[in-house]
């Protein structure tokens, strides 16, 4: 570990949790854009999460602790996450700790402590909102582990810098695997983060909300974490996706200015694929929630068809 | 003075736990006298095995031969490392289990409490002899008191019938499973007669008699495992025994399965085949699937364990179907990190199992319910248990950075980095049964969710849960021993793996590359750059949360109120809105439909009291089971046409038979 690998780090953290907010907004503004309405501020996200700070916390009677440290755990885990994944330089300090498995895990503890917190309370709306997500993650990550596997089998390595790393530096060849995984993931990315077709970020209509079910009796800084890790989540799948799939301008070195270089990069990545998520989620129709099987089960079928085309081409 | 072998001080260790139990017929109506004084000692004695077993993991291969046993048949000894590592799991299980019923045990529970006390050291003396057991006599007489004096244990409540039935059909499941552990014995001594272990393994079999000594093992050990479809006694005899023994049962005694498998594939038989580890690779992916898929539709607490129980095992053998394969293609050191991996997850699932069955004991003692329906926000009556079990629950997820992650991330290492099989179709598949892994440890975490959230969190759903209190001192200490060792097991993986090592050392002839890398860092394979660092991961998240936690302490305040819960502003919110063990499981039901033979009770619009009832059971009872059943039954009423019960014809059949033997010798 030296000072360039610690900075490196301390700033991919710092610019994922100003980021994030900033990525959620341009998302929202992008869909509203192209649904003909008149677009919210992009700074919108932070002002509710600076309002919530300054709210006062009402908990239900019953909530136990473990409904108070979740926000903390899961804002951790997200944080934590963000720090693995390399959306500027491949060369970071954490980089060792953990590896891309362990980012899933890291993903499944966060998913699992939501899910906990919102049984805690006893109603109807909380614990069906917690069946419903750790639905989607039993169907989602078995999906989203294929598709890492498939880029450790490509660069021999399951650490997502050093994925990362082989991908940008070799010479532009587009993997037909890669592209067949890229759609699954694209999926996985809609439903792991509560977006249309498999959630809508959008509604409070109690029947067909999932995230925002397991979020209904936070209020104030619980909750202002809560919405702060969920925009954390976006970002950090969209960073995975640019890690896999376009992994060029990634700082693969050590110096200021690769880095320097790197951050326009990743702001204009974060720009098209935010444009491109909104066009997905005002092109598609929500799904029912027993549709969502399906759906996830198509993102497993790209992902295993990727694989053997690797497997079978060696492409 | 002389220095005590590692070997003799476990032989003592064991005929020490053997001594307790028959202690405990001295005063066998005091619970004080075996509670108190027993239980703990026998907790000391599992203390001292598993240190004992650290102490010898690094030391050559011992024998002895015990002067005990039948004429001219002494039992023979043996430790090494894959043994001592098997003692280290017994002992450490054995520690928390046995602190844990020092107190749990309670007046008018079937048997008196000296029988019980004898019964359950007899089987961890039993279990402890398996281990060290040398030859296919001394084998078969520890294997079947093992299943035994568990099988008296699980029939402690006798009088209950159900009790009764689930005590005989494991009674019966066992057998099956011994007597084809005898068969592959026959098999493999070859000849020779010599029912030693080293003359089995100096024997040279050929390949179909090794394949089907194999195959008997197999069939003998994944009996005793609970591998599908031979698992069915489970979910029976689990839920029937008192907790610890569950406990015991789960944690402990499933793993002697592992282990025997481990000893006769890799040691007695020699080089395994590579197409051997199919077998087990598929019935081991097969098995977590179907455990898992049916621990998320089940109701009653226990059972959910017990299948649970059925999904760690097939993780287990898929590890040790992996290794044979790796092994026997020549990937040496992929196999031995399979091996590594089973290995771990047996480790692991002792104490996160041992400790999830002792925190549904707590909560059955304290509220006498096991339906998960009538239970609900014991998190508040009883913190202790609540945030132990949570440990356990969130480890057998799979979650890091505790324990149940750790196997799971080896495995997936050795599932991904084997890229150079020499078989074209075994390279296709083997991600495929990666991705299955992947599907049963995602459904793990769903199971866990149900499991935690619907005991501990919420609001009860009964009115007497108000009454619960949380469990005594002795058993929160057998919990947090437990949960110690999940998170112990979870922060320091080189450091078990360096021992773990040894065993693959001793049975593959290779091990992994020691990492140069640091003490904190986990890198089986230094040139894939694939490596986990639990601890600094711990440090990260924990810091970030603390400092998150500073920070909204600091720039904002710290007002909160207390409020009735939200619940979109519906205000006759009752404890009966919530999810029940049913409606948790229904997503599994609606996806997974094929696997369950699913009965449903509807209530129709003008139904005075409407009842609405869903039975979900398992369909390899009725294809299998059911089937063998009638078929000895019709046997059985075919030969019962000889029993006329009059004289004149049983004396006409001895008449017969004289006729046809003399004109036979004639």
């Amino acid at each position: 570990m030296n000072f360039s690998e610690l900075a490196t780090q301390v700033l991919e953290i710092l610019a994922a949790l100003a980021a994030a907010p900033l990525f959620l907004g341009w998302v929202n503004q992008c869909r509203a854009w192209l649904q003909n309405r008149s677009a919210p501020s992009l700074w919108l996200p932070y002002r509710s999460i600076r309002k919530l700070f300054y709210k006062d916390a009402v908990l239900a009677q019953n909530a136990s602790a473990l409904f108070r440290i979740a926000p903390y755990i899961v804002f951790g885990a997200m944080t934590v996450a963000a720090a693995i994944i390399p959306s500027m330089g491949t060369r970071m300090a954490l980089s060792p700790v953990a590896d891309a498995i362990a980012l899933v895990g890291l993903f499944a503890t966060a998913r699992m402590f939501i899910a906990l917190a919102a049984m805690d309370i006893g109603t109807a709306f909380g614990s069906l909102g917690a069946r419903r997500e750790m639905m989607v993650g039993f169907l989602a990550e078995p999906a989203l582990l294929i598709i890492i596997f498939l880029a450790s089998l490509l660069s021999a390595t399951t650490a997502l810098p050093a994925i990362s790393e082989y991908l940008a530096t070799q010479p532009l060849a587009l993997h037909p695997s890669l592209a067949f995984t890229a759609v699954a993931f694209t999926m996985v990315l809609l439903a792991e983060n509560a977006r249309i077709p498999i959630d809508n970020p959008a509604t409070h209509l109690e029947l067909t909300m999932i995230h925002e079910a397991l979020l209904l009796e936070y209020s104030a800084r619980h909750l202002a974490l809560m919405e702060w890790a969920a925009a954390l989540k976006l970002f950090n799948y969209a960073c995975i996706g640019f890690a896999l799939f376009v992994p060029w301008g990634v700082a693969t070195g050590n110096g200021p200015l690769q880095i320097l270089v790197s951050i326009p990069v990743l702001a204009l990545k974060l720009a098209l694929a935010g444009a491109g998520l909104a066009l997905i989620e005002t092109l598609s129709a929500k799904l029912r929630v027993f549709r969502a099987p399906e759906f996830l089960a198509t993102a497993f079928l790209f992902a295993v068809l990727g694989l053997l085309v690797h497997l079978l081409l060696g492409a | 003075m002389t220095s005590i072998s590692p070997l003799t001080a476990c032989l003592a260790l064991i005929a020490l736990w053997g001594a307790i139990g028959l202690a405990g017929l001295l005063r066998p109506a005091s619970l004080r006298f075996a509670g108190r004084a027993l239980f703990l000692l026998g907790a000391l004695c599992g203390l001292s095995l598993a240190g004992v077993a650290v102490w010898s993991l690094g030391m050559p291969t011992e024998r002895l031969v015990l002067p005990l046993g039948l004429p001219d048949l002494p039992f023979h000894v043996r430790r090494d490392a894959l043994t001592s590592v098997f003692l280290f799991l017994l002992g450490m299980a054995s520690t928390g289990i046995s602190i844990f019923a020092a107190g749990y045990f309670r007046k008018g529970t079937g048997a008196s409490p000296g029988l019980l006390c004898l019964q359950y050291h007899l089987f961890l003396a039993s279990m402890g002899f398996v281990l060290l057991a040398d030859d296919a006599y001394g084998f078969m007489v520890a294997w079947e008191t093992m299943a035994l004096s568990s099988y008296f244990l699980v029939t402690t409540q006798h009088r209950v019938a159900e009790i009764r039935r689930a005590g005989f059909l494991y009674l019966l499941i066992a057998h099956l499973g011994a007597m084809a552990i005898l068969l592959c014995f026959g098999v493999l001594q070859g000849g020779s007669w010599q029912f030693t272990f080293d003359a089995m393994r100096s024997a040279q079999l050929q390949p179909a008699w090794a394949t089907i000594a194999f195959l008997l093992a197999l069939f003998g050990f994944g009996a005793k495992a609970g591998l599908v479809p031979l698992h069915v006694w489970l979910p029976e005899a689990h839920p029937a025994a008192p907790s610890p023994v569950s406990a015991l049962m789960s944690g402990v005694m499933l793993k002697m399965a592992v282990y025997g498998a481990l000893r006769v594939t890799f040691d007695l038989l020699g080089e395994p085949v590579w197409w051997w580890g199919l077998v087990p690779l598929g019935i081991g992916l097969f098995t977590a699937f179907y455990g898992v898929v049916f621990a998320a539709v089940q109701t009653d607490m226990k059972r959910l364990l017990a299948y649970s129980s059925i999904e760690n095992i097939g993780v287990a053998f898929v590890g040790v179907g992996l290794a044979v394969v790796f092994f026997g293609t020549g990937l040496k050191v992929l196999g031995a990190l399979a091996l590594v991996a089973a290995l771990y997850h047996c480790l692991n699932h002792a104490l996160m199992k041992s400790l999830l069955f002792l925190g549904t004991g707590a909560v059955l003692h304290a509220t006498g319910e096991r339906n998960l329906g009538k239970l609900g926000g014991l998190i508040h009556r009883m913190p202790w248990v609540a945030w132990l079990t949570l440990i356990g629950a969130l480890a057998i997820a799979g979650l890091p950075p505790l324990n149940g992650f750790v196997s799971e991330w080896l495995l997936l290492q050795a599932f991904l980095f084997a890229d150079d099989i020499p078989h074209s179709f075994i390279n296709m598949l083997i991600p495929m049964s990666a991705a299955l892994v992947v599907l049963s440890a995602a459904l793990a975490g769903y199971v866990m969710v149900k499991f935690f959230g619907i005991i501990f969190l919420g609001t009860p759903r009964e009115a007497s849960l108000s009454q619960a209190r949380d469990c005594g001192k002795l058993e929160r200490l057998g919990l947090l021993w437990l949960a110690c060792g999940c998170v112990a097991l979870g922060l320091l993986p080189a450091q078990v793996i360096a021992h773990l090592n040894l065993v693959a050392e001793e049975l593959l002839g290779t091990s992994l590359p020691s990492s140069t890398s640091s003490w904190w860092l986990l890198a089986p394979l230094p040139e894939r750059q694939a490596s986990y660092g639990p601890l600094v991961l711990l440090m990260a998240v924990a810091g970030v949360v603390a400092l998150t936690f500073l920070c909204v302490r600091l720039f904002y305040h710290r007002r909160e109120r207390r409020g009735p819960a939200w619940d979109c502003g519906f205000v006759r919110l009752d404890a009966r809105m919530q999810d029940t063990a049913e409606g948790f499981g229904q997503p599994i039901r609606h996806i997974f439909q094929p696997f369950f033979r699913i009965e449903r009770e509807l209530p129709t619009p003008f139904d005075r009291a409407p009842r609405y009832r869903v039975t979900v059971s398992d369909r390899i009872w009725r294809a299998l089971y059911e089937p063998i059943g009638s078929a000895v039954q019709w046997l059985a009423d075919v030969c019962a046409f000889l029993q006329q019960g009059r004289i004149a014809i049983y004396l006409l059949y001895s008449f017969v038979t004289l006729i046809v033997l003399l004109a036979v010798m004639l």
